[in-house]
């Protein structure tokens, strides 16, 4: 029982990390109809901003904030400088414009920061575990992960359905033109959003730092699962995206703990170790490809045809 | 009819040319590397010429057409690892489970538009992906090597690799060719007026949903081929022949080339290919020109390479007096 | 016009004669992984490599020595075609490196077809030391499964009744999981497999391992992954409830980065740095003076190894390396000084060596591995005898 009970926070932690990086997609993708691949890049970003000011201010803390703000700072500026003229674009071109950024960044970390990488490593009293219910002991960076991400979830529901700026965000999602002719300056609104999901990415990435590597390329696995969760959830619901990011972190999980144990009733342990694996990731997808047989605009479409 | 002899048609011709020539040049040179490096160009570009069929003129962005690439290899590899080498049997297996992979994909998937459909030909390729990697027998993410080529009558000898490159010219030739044929037949038509206008091709009477369908299979079944004559190159094929990346690498070969036109992704293969392998020579860092002069094409020439070709074409000839 | 093709075509066949010409150098290809996050490997590879040659003033049996480097990325089929543009375009006379096993794998079809002499400076599946061996094919490293069984032996020694084992889901890993498993007197309660080298979470297989409640942990991560398990292993609270015992998990370039998470972790190794042969010492001495701030790691000994086998078959053969018979002969004796005191070769190729148990200790600020004991003599692969050569 305590195995199940920690192998859930386990998903939990996967799945609002999966969360943070899906938000923003699904907002860029709903509001401005971009379809952003380079949305990895920024993820990556984040996780070498943070492991490069972290080291420099020798505080990990001090260290996330200043790498939030840099991400911040460059998703706007590639917004103003390239992806502001593919709006309203095929999106074939969104793809291969975006997979150019993906190449550029990555070969850019290459020359800043050398091939081998950079390590973030935890202040020490995140490199324990801590008892979170009775008798189950659970990674304290894990579960820091846990609140932080909840409390981000939380405040982006509130600016998205409490606030002017959520509700130009809302009705940009369902109608674009509509805000347009609202005299709103439609650009800025569309930079800020973009900010907004840069910053939401470079968190994911920062935080999974420590549990991962910082490596050229990081983003690009992660991109996959985020879009398979924006289409899911249905493109442009903030709401969705969070239900579609904890079924695919609880899936991918708890396939990956239980799947082997099942899979070697049946088979050789040898041949059931190689299949357990692939077939939780490859869970995800049949999961999609359900979803979009049956619902064929994702679980909570935005109302936009 | 005989061609224009536009200045697109006469680096076209060039092109087909120099790739004839090539195995004399390396052999003259004695640099069999180049052969190596040409005859998978030559494969790579079979791949994108039958993605550009549902691409260029049919407007279905598949995001999964490198799982045919797989399906065609495994076929062969999986066969040949259970002591069935004879290519008779080999490919046409090749060739019916990526047609039969095609049907199920695109029945399903076809039901979609947009971004969703490019999100579900993914996922069915990500599930081809994973299936491959999780059969311990076929070698599961480490692959597997093929140690004898597809054997077909005498003389016939896949390892020989002149007659191998000339095998895979010739096939290409007869894909272009017959994506031709299609495209300029009543069927091509149908596919190419369901592209800019579902409704209207409906309204006089087309269900635009079976020659989709058809033309989703043809497709498939092309590159499934690709995958089989990749397979036999490179003696070896693991699951990352049809990871999300690689179908990527294909898009952008058609886009590069130029997509709607027959000839377009040959363009774009040979283009993107050889680009990689002399600016990796001249600098580690070649991805940083390669990514922004992508983002260039899209946005200044939308009509890739071949696009670029026949608009100078006319530049020039508007320039001379004649 | 006739003319100029005859004369083009003339001059092509003029400049392609120099290859058939007298040998003017050596050439040997290198094949490693020199961009992600295994880099550091390849570099420490690399380094040991250039620092032999350059103990051997860059020159075998006369002639002056050129070696082309070639990344792998970590992919099979990308280190297949970097194997395959050696042998087809540089014609090289060696092939030496390759970390991974399934990246060796991929690559040896082309490398035992073309007869090119292939010296693997890590990756040992076992496949090569058995059914695949191959006249042309050497190894300055171990089989795959011989490090772990070392392990094995030694928690046997320590009393361990009950163990988890955790590995990476590659050729290696499946061999390495097998070798513990072998020689292991006790149970083995569970064993995961993860996807490689993608998955660096390993928080689901550490919650089975704790829940399984083992009297140990087995676990072979090679290069950063390795700095992450120990990190989640810590993290999970498993440090000082669980002992961990490893192979190919912590080494010097993982080191600096694992710290004290490091500390009172064992691993067997077939070189350590501290091992007290008058080589070892210059080869250790001379690569922390080249390259300030590093140490070498067994990746790097046994590449600084492969170099003098090499160069000791090329220095016999006075630099003629055109009869494969001999330079076979010549390779097959190991007739030079490895930097893990002297070793044979087997039937297959492999080495027949000693295995050490090593620990890390502190060395002022710094963290290194000292030889603790020596776990088993004259240790040979459990292949040899799949092997067909004699």
């Amino acid at each position: 029982m305590t195995l199940f009970i920690e192998q859930c926070l386990n998903g939990l932690q996967f799945g609002l990390l999966l969360f943070m990086l899906a938000a923003g997609l699904t907002l860029v993708f709903g509001i401005m109809d971009l379809v952003n691949l380079a949305h990895g890049s920024l993820y990556m970003l984040g996780a070498y901003f943070a492991a490069t000011f972290a080291a420099f201010t020798g505080s990990f803390i001090l260290g996330a904030v200043l790498a939030l703000a840099a991400t911040l700072l460059v998703g706007m500026a590639v917004e103003v400088i390239a992806l502001r003229r593919l709006y309203g674009r095929d999106h074939l071109d969104h793809v291969l414009g975006t997979f150019g950024l993906i190449l550029f960044f990555d070969e850019a970390v290459r020359l800043i920061w050398g091939p081998e990488g950079l390590s973030l490593p935890l202040p020490s009293w995140l490199n324990a575990s801590i008892q979170v219910l009775p008798g189950v002991q659970y990674s304290a960076y894990r579960f820091s992960i846990i609140v932080v991400t909840l409390f981000v979830a939380a405040g982006l529901y509130i600016l998205v359905m409490r606030t002017r700026v959520g509700m130009l965000i809302r009705a940009g999602a369902s109608n674009r033109e509509m805000v347009g002719a609202l005299g709103v300056n439609i650009k800025l609104l569309y930079t800020l959003v973009f900010g907004l999901g840069a910053a939401l990415a470079g968190l994911a990435g920062l935080m999974q730092a420590p549990i991962l590597t910082v490596q050229i390329g990081m983003g690009e696995n992660i991109l996959i699962l985020a879009f398979v969760i924006t289409v899911i959830g249905g493109i442009g619901s903030v709401r969705g995206a969070l239900v579609a990011a904890l079924l695919v972190g609880f899936i991918d999980t708890l396939g990956r703990s239980y799947l082997p144990d099942i899979l070697r009733e049946l088979l050789s342990p040898a041949a059931a170790s190689t299949l357990a694996p692939a077939l939780s990731s490859m869970l995800i997808y049949l999961l999609m490809a359900i979803v979009l047989i049956f619902k064929p605009e994702g679980l909570f479409a935005a109302g936009r045809k | 009819m005989m061609p224009a002899l536009t200045l697109r048609n006469i680096v076209v011709g060039a092109l087909m040319v120099a790739l004839i020539l090539l195995p004399v040049y390396a052999q003259l040179a004695d640099d069999r590397f180049l052969m190596t490096l040409f005859t998978r160009i030559i494969i790579l570009a079979l791949a994108a010429v039958s993605l550009n069929l549902i691409l260029g003129f049919g407007g279905m962005m598949s995001f999964g057409h490198a799982a045919y690439l797989g399906i065609g290899g495994y076929a062969v590899g999986m066969l040949a690892k259970e002591g069935i080498m004879n290519g008779f049997i080999q490919w046409p297996v090749a060739l019916g489970a990526s047609a039969l992979f095609a049907l199920i994909v695109g029945a399903l998937s076809l039901r979609t538009r947009g971004v969703y459909f490019i999100m579900i030909t993914l996922a069915f390729a990500q599930m081809a992906y994973y299936v491959v990697s999780g059969i311990a027998r076929y070698g599961g993410d480490d692959g597997l090597t093929i140690y004898k080529r597809s054997q077909f009558f005498e003389p016939l000898n896949l390892s020989n690799k002149t007659q191998f490159y000339y095998l895979c010219l010739a096939i290409l030739f007869g894909a272009i060719y017959l994506v031709r044929r299609l495209v300029n037949s009543r069927f091509g038509m149908v596919i190419q007026g369901a592209r800019s206008n579902d409704v209207r091709m409906r309204a006089i009477g087309f269900s635009p949903y079976r020659y989709k369908l058809v033309a989703f299979v043809i497709a498939g079944t092309l590159c499934g081929l690709a995958g089989a004559l990749l397979a036999n190159h490179t003696d070896f094929v693991s699951p990352s022949v049809m990871y999300w990346t690689r179908s990527g690498d294909l898009i952008i070969m058609v886009v590069l080339g130029g997509m709607g036109t027959v000839i377009g992704p040959v363009i774009g293969a040979v283009t993107l290919l050889v680009l990689e392998e002399v600016l990796s020579g001249i600098t580690e860092y070649w991805q940083i020109i390669l990514g922004p002069l992508l983002l260039l094409v899209v946005l200044f020439a939308r009509g890739g390479i071949d696009g670029l070709l026949t608009q100078l074409g006319e530049r020039l000839r508007r320039g001379r007096p004649s | 016009m006739r003319k100029t093709i005859l004369a083009a075509g003339a001059a092509i066949l003029l400049a392609a004669q120099p290859a058939l010409a007298q040998q003017k150098s050596i050439k040997i290809g290198f094949v490693s992984t020199f961009s992600g996050p295994t880099a550091s490997i390849g570099n420490d590879m690399r380094n040991s490599f250039e620092l032999a040659l350059d103990h051997m003033g860059r020159k075998m049996g006369g002639l002056p020595v050129e070696v082309i480097y070639e990344d792998d990325t970590q992919k099979p089929e990308v280190g297949k075609q970097k194997t395959q543009k050696l042998i087809e375009s540089d014609k090289v006379d060696f092939i030496a490196g390759y970390i991974w096993s399934n990246v060796l794998l991929a690559s040896l079809k082309p490398i035992v077809d073309s007869k090119t002499f292939l010296v693997i400076a890590n990756a040992g599946p076992s496949q090569v030391a058995g059914e695949l061996c191959s006249p042309t094919v050497f190894s300055t490293s171990w089989q795959n499964d011989q490090t772990p069984q070392a392990m094995g032996l030694y928690m046997n020694s320590k009393g361990v009744k009950s163990v988890y084992l955790i590995g990476p889901n590659y050729a290696a890993g499946k061999d390495m999981l097998a070798g513990v498993a072998s020689t292991f007197k006790g149970k083995v309660v569970g064993q995961e497999l993860t996807t490689w080298p993608t998955q660096l979470d390993f928080s689901a297989e550490l919650a089975k391992a704790k829940a399984a409640k083992p009297d140990a942990i087995f676990v072979f991560y090679p290069g950063k992954a390795g700095v992450q398990f120990l990190a989640q292993y810590a993290q999970a609270g498993l440090k000082g409830t669980i002992p961990l015992y490893t192979a190919f998990t912590i080494d010097e370039t993982t080191l600096p980065l694992q710290k004290d998470l490091a500390l009172g972790v064992p691993g067997a190794q077939e070189w350590v740095n501290d091992l007290p042969n008058a080589e070892n010492k210059k080869f250790v001495a001379d690569y922390r003076k080249k390259y300030p701030g590093h140490r070498p790691s067994f990746y790097g000994a046994q590449s600084y190894d492969a170099a003098n086998l090499i160069a000791s078959a090329v220095n016999a053969l006075k630099g003629n390396v055109s009869d494969k018979a001999k330079v076979e002969a010549e390779l097959k004796k190991a007739n030079f000084k490895s930097v893990r005191g002297n070793f044979k070769f087997g039937n297959n190729h492999m080495p027949i060596q000693n295995f050490y148990l090593q620990d890390v200790v502190k060395d002022g600020d710094e963290f290194a591995l000292k030889t603790v004991a020596t776990i088993v003599k004259d240790n040979q692969d459990s292949f040899h005898s799949k092997c067909p050569m004699k």
